[in-house]
């Protein structure tokens, strides 16, 4: 599969789960694991574009497939809009859900360009957060969306 | 959580799915999504020997206007129900429920065939499918056959489906954009059902059925007589849980769903 544009061969386990070939065999540990229960979102990374709960697919599931991680997302020290926007609005505090979070929004904003608050806080029901509230996640995913926009 | 150890094959085609799994006999599962078989598999309540993979098999996924009625895919995942203008169009009630599934992520991955093939009766879909009065088109080593939705349930995890047979195509008639209500009653956003209602107007008659009120989706049958009778919505909603055998877990009691029921189906024939 390619992640994060670069091409990984490994001979896995079937069972393998695909948070565990992205941390284990390529090394990129920045997608973490919370609930491992298919509930939490901390392990969302972007599979042909779209989020997926990494701990609910397995590696051979994505055999193929491009797949975009939280260390994918920065064109160079160029962070990405969501990124930024988590930095400024302070959509963290611990951090754990962060990863997660951001990549949930990334695809959430590829599929609704311009959301309402209704559409950012359905759109990530996916994610827990035990830290922020959600308020300056969502705040921080709106201001995204316009930087985004004024950028098209 | 790690699964039991397993033997994995793709296949590309329904056929090559339907020859695997006669190949591999009970010890093969089949794979689509994996939104209900992976986290069963990580908690070790299943433990197939091989693993079917037909999350590839493209030409199973479609939403098709066939004439009288509509054809979906069963490899069709929920975010492409979600989005789709055919159902827009002819059956706008279908589009909204799959909306209704999960999240975003969970309906990225999950089809509907793999709704219908688990069998949860807390699941969204279902509930729909038998208020449509939906037809699975299931076929296995010995060909092709058709179940009706409200045949094909048979109790907590339990379908009409045998263990060589592929669920292919869901047919559902054509009800129209509107004429829906869903009431979904949950504690976190992204969770299955406490209890749902949906009515749904198909064809000049008033459909109600139920999520997660008994061992199958269900149809509120005795709601349904009393609306078709001329009965006025408070009434027919009170008998709600008439004939359901809802469940008792952590979330609610038997008697709460019974509420939840009468309540639900009241909001959703009021919205209609
Ligand atoms: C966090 C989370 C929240 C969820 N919330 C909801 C919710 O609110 N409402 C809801 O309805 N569902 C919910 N689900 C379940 C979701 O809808 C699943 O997508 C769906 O139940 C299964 O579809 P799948 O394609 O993922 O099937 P899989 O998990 O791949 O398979 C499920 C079962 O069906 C069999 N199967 C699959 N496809 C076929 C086929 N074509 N023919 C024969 N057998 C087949 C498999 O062998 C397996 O036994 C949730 C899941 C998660 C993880
Ligand atoms: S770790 Fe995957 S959803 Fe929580
Ligand atoms: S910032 Fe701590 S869990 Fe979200």
């Amino acid at each position: 599969m390619t992640v994060n544009g670069t091409a990984h061969d490994h001979d896995v386990e079937p069972r393998t789960l695909l948070v565990q070939y992205l941390r284990e065999a390529c090394g990129l540990t920045g997608t973490k694991v919370g609930c491992d229960t298919s509930s939490c979102g901390a392990c969302t990374v972007l599979v042909d574009g779209e989020s997926v709960k990494s701990c609910t697919m397995f590696a051979a599931q994505a055999d193929g497939a491009s797949v975009t991680t939280i260390e994918g997302l920065a064109d160079g020290d160029r962070w990405h809009p969501v990124q930024q926007a988590f930095h400024e609005h302070h959509g963290l505090q611990c951090g754990y859900c962060t990863a997660g979070m951001v990549m949930a929004a990334v695809s959430l904003l590829d599929e609704v360009p311009e959301p309402t608050e209704r559409d950012v806080r359905l759109g990530l029901e996916g994610n827990l957060c035990r830290c922020t509230g959600y308020h300056n996640i969502v705040k921080a995913v709106l201001a995204a969306a316009e930087t985004m926009r004024a950028a098209r | 959580m790690i699964p039991a150890a397993f033997d994995y094959v793709r296949a590309d085609s329904a056929e090559a799915a339907i020859g695997l799994v006669a190949e591999h006999g009970d010890e093969a599962k089949l794979l689509a999504g994996g939104m209900s078989l992976i986290p069963l598999m990580k908690l070790r309540l299943a433990t197939p020997a091989v693993i079917v993979d037909i999350g590839r098999v493209r030409d199973l996924s479609y939403v098709r206007d066939a004439g009288d009625h509509l054809a979906i895919g069963a490899l069709t995942r929920h975010r492409d129900l979600e989005t789709s203008d055919v159902l827009a169009r002819d059956c706008g009630v279908l589009r909204a429920v799959a909306a209704q599934v999960g999240d975003n992520q969970v309906r990225h991955r999950g089809t509907i065939g793999g709704s219908v093939a688990h069998g949860d009766p807390a699941s969204d879909l279902p509930a729909a499918l038998v208020a449509l009065d939906a037809t699975f088109v299931v076929r296995g080593p010995g060909g092709e056959r058709t179940v009706a939705a409200t045949d094909f349930f048979r109790g907590f995890l339990e379908t009409a489906l045998g263990p060589d047979e592929l669920l292919c195509e869901i047919r559902v008639p054509k009800s129209g954009p509107n004429g829906y209500a869903y009431e979904k009653f949950n504690r976190r956003a992204q969770d299955w059902a406490i209890v749902g209602a949906l009515a749904a107007r198909v064809g000049g008659t008033t459909r109600v059925a139920l999520v997660n009120m008994g061992p199958v989706p269900l149809r509120a049958a005795a709601v349904e007589e009393a609306l078709a009778a001329g009965g006025s919505v408070p009434d027919a909603a009170a008998l709600a849980a008439e004939g359901t055998e809802p469940p008792h877990d952590l979330n609610a009691s038997p008697e709460y769903r019974e509420h939840l029921a009468r309540v639900l189906v009241r909001r959703a024939l009021e919205a209609l």
